[in-house]
């Protein structure tokens, strides 16, 4: 991933100037991946914000720290095959990998290229284009654009194998400009739809009844090689004119830029901002310096907290007790948090900006639960466990990597803390239960949710 | 259950899925074949606190979450005579051969070598001795038999379509138009409905029922009253229940930030605040050990399949006199039974019968009786002859079923037999027009006209249907 990092224009967009300490990290860490490990906040803060931008921008060779993912009986995740083990071996790359940034973008992209295995009907091939997404994670838009085109489990999800010169489908045609390139209405007519669809013509698979479709190909003898017209520009255009004629159309930088900002930043870019991303951007269709410049803009260290989607919150729990993906449970949890990895609800992907309601909290409350199940106080410390509230809320904090909490939650927990614990002339519960709690509710609580 | 390969049908899931996000994109994976009922209505979430129920709340969205809460607490005021109509649907296409089996049709065996059901199991179908109900189908017959169904046993429309999607799409919009977005429930709420009561068109699924969609009036979609609980391990129950104290703090702790100037604190905060209200508002339905209760007056079958918990729900939520109208759910099982179908049609059969015999005794001990009628229907039925996978393909007329102590009980329609009865594809023809079965519910169940409604209402023979 290190790999080459082309010259970058000198534009105006600002840059955060203000401390850089443990809190701007911890918020850099959750934006960009998936949450801190104890101590990580601290250590990235001492790098600067530039500094610990680009060390996620340029990570290290790919390892995974810690034991293997396995399910509740300790057998290996069978990720091609096994009803919700692709989810896992996803998670599990969240939680052990070293490279943040690119699982982050990873996501992002299975956002942005919304693929279903609803529709494609295959792990297998949900897999492989998730490796795509994964090699041009911070590369170029151009390259990933092409490689995403003529992916195998979209070509299935968008009836890419379905169109032919002698049955056009308009499928891809449409959604490339709608969803993945201009946005609704944006530079395009209906016409344009449908002579995208004919330039796209020509792949192919087979379909086995059981198994799903097998030996994807481009067969030129069905392909519509006939001239069309695409904004307003005539040629005998095939798959690869679509992707740069769409990358050319005038409202695409605006679009990949606002909907990239908007995976980091919850309030919108200004239009200084926008205009300087949007040169950045054009210098070569690169990811990498986009992601940069936003990841240090002072929007992203001065604005408001940003929900945590559920797969994110989930592997940052992981992160922060320490633990690895060690129970099948967690497909089913992130689904009732609202996300099930590779079954976004459609091809526009999830909804980013309303994660939590009244039932998708369930989810969470649910993965809290279960995330720190392992590590129960009240089994281990006997009678000489701490009983100051102040002392059970401070070591509950420190379990989760002392995240940064606000002085009203500080000051409800301890409430909540010194309501729950023995009374002088009352039963009470036992602190190491109470300490229990108050991890449960850090977690559960409205700061934690966000970051 | 899912014992085929049936492309279409799945596909037919995926949109339907997608219509539960109603409005964000839909993608478009059968160029041609309909958009579902229901596609572009806005949805979002809303607890009403005169019911004690979250809803998701489609349509409507001009209206404020307390206007709609009002609406919901005058026209319980004034629920209690209201008739409502359930619609049931079989999700695939049902074998209407099977489900009453021509027994005596000689034709029916050598159609049916492999899945001819075997004259000593049927059950007795007095209304024509050339039929016998499966086996699996008692709840059924005791309906049947106590004078509480009509049977419609070759329903359908000229010209039937075999896909899923599209015949599914012409029976939930009404109409054999592809292009119609409302749903028939819908529409009759849109003209005999209010503004401002959502649960008067209630989908108990998680997501829509495409019938229900609605143009004006909004409506609502439910899992199930009692599902919202918050267990956690066995530790915070003892020896004080913490459990209950940790939801409390919760609400506090969304409280707090509920006004924060931080917008995603803030809205992280609302939700809090919304889980333990909501959470409180939905005790009439909750035990005090974390399990979810209804009290039924009657014991309703065992499974993992919510059918029957929706079923006492539906019952409950009419015993405390909400003011529901149309209610539209899916029968448990996959119907679309290309393969290997003996097995799994039994069991989704006695499922769905049982689990509706229960629900009328509910209504009866409830005495809420006389005043639900139940609509059982299927996208179409299946071909009179078998495949060469011990299943049957996709047919044309089907059958259809009503319950209720009003029900004029009896045949509606008759069965052409399988010689003179099908089709130049071996298809069962339709002696009962399901618009005409339609235009007769909305005209004398629900006392509305149904010109505004079903389109051609007039052109459809309307079979006397309530008594």
């Amino acid at each position: 991933m290190r790999g080459y990092n082309p010259p970058v224009p000198r534009t105006e967009i600002p840059v955060y100037k203000r401390s850089f300490g443990a809190e701007q990290a911890e918020r850099l860490l959750w934006r960009a991946g998936f949450g801190p490990r104890r101590g990580d906040a601290a250590k990235l803060a001492k790098l600067g914000v530039t500094g610990a931008v680009r060390s996620l921008t340029n990570p290290p060779a790919l390892q995974l720290a810690g034991p293997e993912p396995k399910d509740e009986r300790g057998r290996p995740l069978a990720p091609a095959d096994a009803v919700g083990h692709d989810h896992l071996w996803w998670l599990d790359r969240m939680v052990r990998g070293n490279q943040q940034l690119v699982e982050r973008m990873t996501l992002v992209w299975h956002d942005w290229f919304a693929t279903s295995t609803v529709g494609v009907k295959s792990q297998q091939l949900m897999l492989d284009q998730n490796e795509t997404l994964r090699a041009g994670a911070l590369g170029s838009f151009k390259d990933l654009l092409l490689n995403v085109t003529r992916d195998p489990a979209m070509l299935v999800w968008l009836s890419g194998v379905q169109n032919s010169r002698l049955k056009p489908n308009e499928n891809y045609g449409r959604e490339v400009m709608e969803l993945f390139t201009l946005g609704v209405n944006r530079g395009y007519t209906e016409s344009d739809v449908r002579e995208q669809a004919r330039a796209l013509t020509g792949f192919r698979a087979e379909r086995n009844k059981g198994t799903g479709y097998y030996n994807f190909r481009y067969e030129p003898r069905l392909h519509d090689d006939g001239q069309k017209t695409i904004f307003g520009k005539s040629g005998a255009f095939d798959w690869q004119d679509t992707c740069r004629l769409c990358l050319g159309n005038k409202s695409h930088p605006s679009y990949f830029v606002r909907k990239l900002w908007s995976y980091f930043v919850p309030t919108a870019v200004g239009p200084k901002t926008q205009a300087g991303l949007e040169r950045l951007y054009l210098n070569g269709y690169q990811v990498r310096p986009v992601v940069e410049a936003i990841l240090q803009h002072p929007d992203l260290y001065n604005g408001p907290r940003m929900t945590k989607p559920p797969v994110v919150y989930t592997a940052g729990l992981l992160r922060a007790a320490g633990r690895g993906v060690d129970t099948s449970y967690w497909w089913r949890l992130d689904a009732l948090a609202g996300q099930r990895l590779f079954y976004p609800p459609n091809v526009a992907g999830w909804n980013d900006d309303r994660w939590l309601d009244t039932s998708t909290f369930r989810g969470r409350w649910f993965a809290t639960a279960l995330a720190f199940e392992p590590y129960r106080t009240d089994e281990r410390s006997g009678g000489d466990h701490p009983s100051d509230s102040k002392q059970l809320l401070s070591r509950a904090l420190s379990f989760l990597g002392n995240p940064t909490i606000t002085p009203e939650t500080q000051k409800l927990l301890l409430g909540f803390a010194k309501a729950a614990l023995p009374q002088a002339h009352g039963h009470g519960n036992p602190p190491a239960v109470v300490e229990d709690a108050l991890r449960h509710l850090i977690a559960v609580s409205p700061d934690y949710q966000t970051s | 259950m899912r014992a085929c390969d049936c492309n279409d049908h799945s596909r037919t899931e995926l949109i339907r899925r997608a219509v539960a996000e109603a409005g964000r994109g839909l993608p478009s994976i059968e160029p041609g074949m309909p958009l579902p009922a229901g596609t572009g209505l806005s949805r979002r979430s809303f607890l009403t606190r005169s019911a004690g129920l979250a809803l998701s709340v489609y349509g409507g969205t001009r209206l404020a979450a307390a206007a709609l809460d009002g609406g919901i607490a005058r026209a319980a005021a004034l629920a209690g005579n209201d008739r409502v109509l359930v619609s049931v649907f079989l999700d695939g296409g049902i074998d209407a051969l099977s489900l009453l089996f021509p027994d005596g049709d000689p034709r029916y065996r050598s159609l049916r070598p492999k899945l001819a059901l075997p004259h000593d199991q049927g059950i007795a179908f007095p209304a024509d001795s050339r039929l016998l109900w499966h086996p699996s189908a008692g709840g059924f017959s005791t309906l049947f038999n106590e004078g509480k169904m009509a049977v419609m046993p070759a329903i359908g429309y000229d010209h039937p379509d075999k896909s899923h999607f599209t015949s599914r799409h012409y029976w939930e919009v009404g109409a054999i138009n592809p292009g119609l977005q409302s749903g028939w429930l819908g529409r009759f709420l849109d003209v005999n409905g209010s503004a401002d009561n959502p649960l008067q068109g209630l989908s108990l699924d998680t997501r829509l029922q495409p019938a229900l969609a609605s143009v004006k009036v909004p409506v609502a979609s439910l899992e199930s009253p009692d599902q919202y609980q918050f267990t956690l391990p066995a530790k915070f129950a003892a020896p004080l229940p913490l459990e209950r104290q940790m939801l409390v703090a919760v609400g506090n702790l969304g409280a707090v930030h509920a006004r924060s100037k931080d917008a995603g604190l803030r809205a992280a905060g609302e939700t809090a605040q919304q889980v333990n209200r909501l959470r409180a508002q939905l005790k009439p339905f909750s035990g005090t050990d974390g399990e979810g209760t209804i009290k039924s007056p009657v014991a309703y079958p065992q499974s993992a399949d919510e059918f029957p918990h929706r079923l006492a729900g539906l019952a409950a939520m009419l015993g405390v006199g909400l003011p529901i109208r149309c209610v539209a759910l899916r029968a448990p099982g996959m119907y679309d039974t290309h393969a290997n179908q003996a097995t799994g049609l039994s069991q989704a059969i006695k499922l769905t019968a049982d689990s509706l015999l229960s629900f009328q005794r509910d209504l009866e001990a409830r005495k809420l009786a006389d005043r639900v009628v139940v609509h059982v229907w299927s996208e179409f039925g299946r071909r009179a002859s078998e495949n060469g996978s011990q299943g049957t393909d996709h047919g044309a007329a089907g059958v259809g079923l009503l319950i209720g102590t009003q029900v004029r009980s009896g045949l509606v329609g008759e069965f052409p037999g399988l010689s003179g009865g099908l089709d130049e594809q071996g298809n069962l023809r339709a002696t009962t027009d399901f618009r005409g079965v339609y235009s007769g519910l909305i005209e004398q169940w629900l006392r509305a006209d149904p010109a505004p409604i079903i389109q051609n209402a007039k052109s459809f023979a309307r079979p006397a249907l309530i008594k």
